[in-house]
C-alpha cells in the first residue's frame, strides 16, 4: 500500500515548526502506525535526517504513552483506541495522513510529536490518592464494596492519562482526566474521608496549570481510547461544589505549573 | 568468593518475623538524613519509593519515561496471587509457598519464597486500601479466581488490567510523596551507571533524555527496581523501553548476576505477521480454559481451518497429555507449538501459529456465556489480527515475557554490592527457573511495600556513609565512561542501524537460547553475538547528537548492553547441564520428553561475576538446600 505521512517536524519548542511530507511506498496494512513510523524512522537514520520523534513504550493500549493527532482526532479514526492499536487497514492507498503533536498550552512541546504531560502529574500529587501509608491497611474484606460500585469506579479508573481528551478538547481542558481519578476514588468508601478536599485540590491544581474550562462539549470522551464516560465530570463538579460549601483554609496550595517552569 | 545469603535460621514460619527483630533501626529523626536513590517506579521501584519516603528518608526515583505511571507494570493483565483464602478452598501460606517452590522446578530459594507468601495477604489489604477497584462479588467482597492451572482460587484481580490497577495504586502513593516533599520524581531520565566508592553503592551517573545532561546523583544508597530483560529477544511482550541497562551497569561494577539463562516463553501470544513487527501481543493464558489447540495433520495445508474436517485436526497437546490436555504449563505448552511448527505443521502466513479454537466451547456454552469470559480478549485479538476468534480460530504462538533471572540477592535484597539493593524482576530471587502466573506482581509488591522498608534501615543503621564529593574519583572514572561510551556510539556512523542489528542479536538468542537450547548451538551463539557485537561497534549508526531528544541515541546504549547480556545468558545456559523450568536443554530430557533435572549436580543458583571485557565471566555457586519441599519429578500425563 502507497500513501503519504504529512507529519509535524520542530526540533524543539524554541524553533519553528513546518509539517515534512514522507512519501511511503510499501506499507503492510497489518502494521500499527507506529510500525509505519518505525519503518519511515529506519530509512530517515540511513539517510542521516533525525528521525521523527514520538512517545511510545507498551504498544498494547495501556501504558498511556503514545498519541497524537491523526487527520484532526487524537489517536487516529477507529473509536477506543490507542495510537499503538490502529492498524494500517484502516487508511486505504493514496491516502495522506496528517500527524500533528497533542496541542494544547499546558502540554508544552518538546520535540515533533513529543509533548510534555507533566501537568497530569501534578494534578494527581494534589490529591489523587488515598492518604493511606505502607502498613495501615485493614483486611482487605473489612469494608464491603458492591459489584455495581466496584464496576462504576473501575470505569473510572481505566484512563491511561494519555492527554487525548486534552488535545480534544476544543478548549483544551483536562476535566475528563480529573473527573476520572475524583470518580474513581470517591465512589469507593476507601476514598470517602478526603473526597472535599481531593476535588478542591485537584481542580485547583488543574486551573493553575493551564488547562481551559470545560463546556461540555464531549469531544473528550468521543476520543478517549479507553471510553471514560463524560458524567465522571459531572461527578467531579458535584465534589467539587460540595467541597466549597464544606471547605476549610488548610487546603494545600498548587505547586508550580509545567509552563512556568518551561 | 562465597555468596552469604543470609537466611534466618530456624524454623522457616518464624524467619521473617525473628529477622526483622535482629536487623537495626534508624532513629526517626535520622532517617530524613539519609538520602536513597530508587531507579525505576514500576510496582517494585514505585512501591519502594512511596513506603521509603513515608517513613521518612530522603528519597530520589528515577523513570526514563515521562511519568512513573508509565513503567511496564501496567501491562500485567491476568492477577495477583494472595494466601486470604477468602474462597474456604483450602489455601494457605504453606499452600503458596509450596506451589511457588515447585512451580519454580526447585531452583529458588525456600526462604524468600516463603515471605513472599507470608506477606502475599498484606499486599492485598494494602491495595484495596489505597482504593484498586478490585472485582467484588455482589454481597461485597472481594472476588477470586483460579489462574494459571491452579487448584485453588488464589487470584485477586481488576478486569484484565490487574497490573494497571495496582501501577497506578502505588503511582498515587509516590505522588502524595512528592507533593509531602519526600521523594523527588526524576522522570525522562535513565541511570547509566552505578557509583560505587570504598566498595560501597553510593550512588548513579544518570542522563536527561530531553536535554541530554549527564548528572551524578549520590546517596546512601541505591535501589533498583528495573524490571526484566526480555527485549534482549528483540521480539518479547515487554514495553519497548524495558531494558537491562541499570543491572548491567551494576553487574560491570561488581554485582554478581544469577541465572541469566532463566527465561519464560509465554504460550498464548499474537503470532508476528511481518518483518516490520515491534513487539509481540500477550492473549491470557485464561484463554486455554476454553480454547482446544490444533494443527492440521497434512503438512502445510493451504485450507482454511473452517474447511479442514475434525478427522484431519491434529489436537497434539490432548493427545500427548490425556490428564492435563490444554492446560498444561506454560513451558510445556510453548515447547510443544514450536515443535509442532518446526516440523511444519504450522499455520498462517508465517507458518509460526498453531490454532486455539473456540468453536466447540461456543457450541457447549454458547456465546454470550464465552463472550462474558474472554470477551475483551477477543475484541483485542480482532483488533490487531482483522480476524473474528468467534467464528475463526486464534492463531497463537510463544513470546518471550518474562526473565526469573536477574542481580543476585540475600534475603535482605542486597547485592554483592553493598549498599545496592534490588527489587522485583530485576533480582533473581524468588521464581526459580519458572514463574507462575500472577507471582509477578507479587513479588514486585512485597519487595517494594514489605521487604525493603525493613532491610535497608539494617544497612543504614550499621554502616557510616562519608561525605562523596562529585570530584571523588570513582565518581569522574563513572561520568567519563558513561560520556566517552555515548561519543562513541555517535561517532561511529556505520551503515546499520541500532534496530537492524537488535532483530539480528534477537533472532540468534530466540534461536539458540529460547525455548530449546543444546551446548553445540549455544557455543554457535556464542560466536555469532560476539561476531555481531564486533560489527555493531564498527557499522553502527545512530542519528542525530547527544543534546536532545535522540531515541536512537538511547537505544543505542541499550543495545550495546543487551549484546553482553546475551553472551553472559548463553554462557550461563551452556554450564547448566540440566533441564529445569524454563530452561530446556534437549540433550537432557525424560524418554517422554518433559524436562530432566539434575538435582545431584545442578542444585544451585549460577551467580556470575564480570572480569573484564575480554575474560570470561567467574562462576560462583549458592547451592539450594530444600528443607520443607522436597524436589520431585513433574509430570503432566
Amino acid at each position: 500500500m502507497k500513501l503519504t505521512l504529512k507529519i509535524w517536524r520542530q526540533k524543539n519548542s524554541n524553533e519553528k515548526g513546518a509539517f515534512v511530507r514522507y512519501p511511503m511506498d510499501d506499507v503492510d496494512p497489518e502494521m500499527s502506525i507506529l510500525e509505519c513510523l518505525d519503518v519511515l524512522n529506519e530509512t530517515l537514520i540511513l539517510k542521516g535526517v533525525p528521525p521523527v520523534a514520538f512517545e511510545h513504550d507498551c504498544r498494547e493500549g495501556i501504558c498511556g504513552m503514545c498519541g497524537f493527532v491523526i487527520n484532526g482526532v487524537a489517536h487516529g479514526p477507529e473509536r477506543g483506541t490507542t495510537a499503538c492499536q490502529l492498524t494500517m487497514r484502516h487508511f486505504k492507498e493514496g491516502d495522506e495522513l496528517t500527524l500533528e503533536p497533542w496541542r494544547a498550552k499546558a502540554f508544552p512541546l518538546i520535540k515533533d510529536l513529543v509533548v510534555n504531560r507533566r501537568a497530569f502529574d501534578h494534578i494527581i500529587e494534589a490529591g489523587g490518592y488515598v492518604s493511606v501509608s505502607t502498613g495501615q491497611a485493614p483486611d482487605g474484606n473489612d469494608i464491603l464494596v458492591g459489584k455495581e460500585v466496584a464496576d462504576k469506579s473501575m470505569d473510572a479508573a481505566a484512563c491511561i492519562g494519555c492527554g487525548a481528551c486534552v488535545a480534544a478538547c476544543p478548549n483544551a481542558a483536562a476535566a475528563l482526566f480529573t473527573g476520572a481519578k475524583i470518580t474513581h476514588l470517591s465512589s469507593l468508601p476507601q476514598g470517602e474521608p478526603e473526597r472535599d478536599r481531593r476535588a478542591l485540590a485537584m481542580v485547583a491544581q488543574m486551573n493553575a496549570e493551564d488547562f481551559g474550562s470545560c463546556t461540555n462539549i464531549g469531544e473528550c470522551t468521543a476520543a478517549c481510547p479507553k471510553e471514560i464516560p463524560l458524567d465522571v465530570i459531572a461527578k467531579m463538579n458535584r465534589d467539587y461544589i460540595c467541597g466549597t460549601v464544606r471547605t476549610r483554609d488548610d487546603l494545600p496550595t498548587p505547586v508550580t505549573p509545567v509552563l512556568a517552569k518551561s | 568468593m562465597t555468596l552469604d545469603a543470609k537466611i534466618p535460621s530456624g524454623p522457616i514460619e518464624q524467619a521473617w518475623a525473628k529477622h526483622c527483630f535482629d536487623m537495626k533501626l534508624v532513629n526517626p529523626a535520622n532517617k530524613r538524613k539519609h538520602s536513597l536513590i530508587v531507579v525505576g517506579s514500576g510496582l517494585a521501584g514505585g512501591a519502594a519509593a512511596a513506603s521509603l519516603g513515608e517513613l521518612g528518608y530522603n528519597v530520589k526515583c528515577f523513570c526514563f519515561q515521562d511519568s512513573p505511571r508509565r513503567a511496564h507494570s501496567i501491562a500485567a493483565q491476568g492477577g495477583i496471587n494472595a494466601a486470604k483464602n477468602y474462597p474456604n478452598d483450602g489455601e494457605s501460606v504453606f499452600r503458596l509457598f509450596y506451589d511457588t517452590v515447585k512451580g519454580g522446578d526447585f531452583r529458588a530459594r525456600e526462604a524468600n519464597v516463603y515471605r513472599l507468601a507470608q506477606v502475599s495477604g498484606k499486599i492485598i489489604d494494602q491495595c484495596v486500601a489505597q482504593g484498586v477497584p478490585f472485582a467484588r462479588e455482589y454481597g461485597g467482597s472481594l472476588s477470586n479466581r483460579s489462574f494459571g492451572g491452579a487448584q485453588v482460587s488464589r487470584t485477586f484481580y481488576a478486569r484484565g488490567q490487574t497490573g494497571q490497577q495496582l501501577l497506578l495504586g502505588a503511582y498515587q502513593a509516590l505522588e502524595r510523596q512528592v507533593r509531602a516533599g519526600s521523594v523527588t520524581m526524576i522522570p525522562r531520565t535513565e541511570m547509566l551507571d552505578l557509583i560505587v566508592v570504598d566498595g560501597r553503592a553510593r550512588g548513579i551517573v544518570a542522563r536527561d533524555l530531553v536535554t541530554g545532561a549527564y548528572s551524578v546523583h549520590i546517596a546512601d544508597a541505591v535501589i533498583l527496581g528495573t524490571g526484566g530483560y526480555s527485549n534482549v529477544y528483540y521480539l518479547s511482550t515487554n514495553a519497548k523501553g524495558s531494558n537491562t541497562t541499570a543491572i548491567w551497569r551494576a553487574y560491570k561494577r561488581g554485582a554478581l548476576f544469577a541465572n541469566p539463562c532463566f527465561t519464560q516463553i509465554h504460550p498464548t501470544c499474537i503470532p508476528v505477521s511481518g518483518d516490520y513487527q515491534s513487539k509481540l501481543t500477550l492473549m491470557s493464558e485464561s484463554l486455554r480454559n476454553d480454547g482446544r489447540i490444533w494443527v492440521p495433520k497434512k503438512k502445510g495445508d493451504p485450507r482454511p481451518p473452517n474447511e479442514i474436517p475434525e478427522d484431519e485436526r491434529d489436537y497434539y497437546l490432548e493427545r500427548k497429555y490425556p490428564s492435563f490436555g490444554n492446560l498444561v504449563p506454560r513451558d510445556v505448552a510453548s515447547r510443544n507449538a514450536k515443535a509442532m511448527c518446526d516440523e511444519g505443521y504450522g499455520v498462517g502466513k508465517s507458518g509460526l501459529g498453531v490454532y486455539l479454537d473456540f468453536s466447540e466451547s461456543i457450541a457447549r456454552l454458547g456465546e454470550k456465556t464465552v463472550r462474558e469470559r474472554y470477551g475483551n480478549l477477543f475484541d483485542m485479538y480482532q483488533r490487531i489480527t482483522d480476524e473474528n476468534p468467534y467464528k475463526v480460530p486464534m492463531r497463537i504462538y510463544p513470546a518471550i515475557h518474562y526473565t526469573m533471572g536477574g542481580l543476585w540477592v540475600d534475603y535482605e535484597l542486597q547485592s554483592t554490592i553493598p549498599g545496592l539493593f534490588v527489587l522485583g524482576e530485576a533480582n533473581f530471587s524468588d521464581h526459580g527457573a519458572n514463574r507462575l502466573g500472577a507471582s509477578a506482581l507479587m513479588q514486585g509488591l512485597s519487595d517494594g511495600y514489605f521487604v525493603i522498608p525493613y532491610t535497608i534501615g539494617n544497612y543504614l543503621a550499621t554502616n557510616k556513609f562519608p561525605k562523596v564529593e562529585e570530584s571523588n574519583p570513582a565518581v569522574q572514572e563513572a561520568l567519563t565512561e558513561v560520556k566517552t561510551k555515548i561519543d562513541k556510539l555517535l561517532s561511529i556512523k556505520g551503515n546499520r542501524t541500532v534496530d537492524s542489528f537488535h532483530r539480528e542479536l534477537g533472532k540468534i538468542v530466540w534461536d539458540y537460547c529460547g525455548m530449546g537450547r543444546t551446548a553445540e548451538g549455544l557455543e554457535k551463539a556464542i560466536g555469532l553475538i560476539r561476531a555481531l557485537r564486533e560489527e555493531y561497534w564498527k557499522n553502527v549508526t545512530v542519528a542525530g547528537s547527544a543534546d536532545d531528544l535522540n531515541e536512537s541515541l538511547e537505544k543505542a546504549g541499550r543495545v550495546a548492553d543487551f549484546f553482553e547480556l546475551a553472551e553472559l545468558m548463553c554462557i550461563d545456559a551452556r554450564a547448566r547441564n540440566e533441564s529445569c523450568g524454563g530452561h530446556f536443554r534437549e540433550e537432557y530430557q525424560t524418554s517422554e520428553g518433559e524436562a530432566q533435572r539434575d538435582d545431584e549436580n545442578y542444585s544451585y543458583v549460577a551467580a556470575w561475576g564480570y572480569k573484564g571485557d575480554n575474560a570470561p565471566p567467574e562462576l560462583t555457586k549458592e547451592p539450594l538446600e530444600f528443607h520443607y519441599v522436597h524436589p520431585s519429578q513433574r509430570s503432566y500425563k
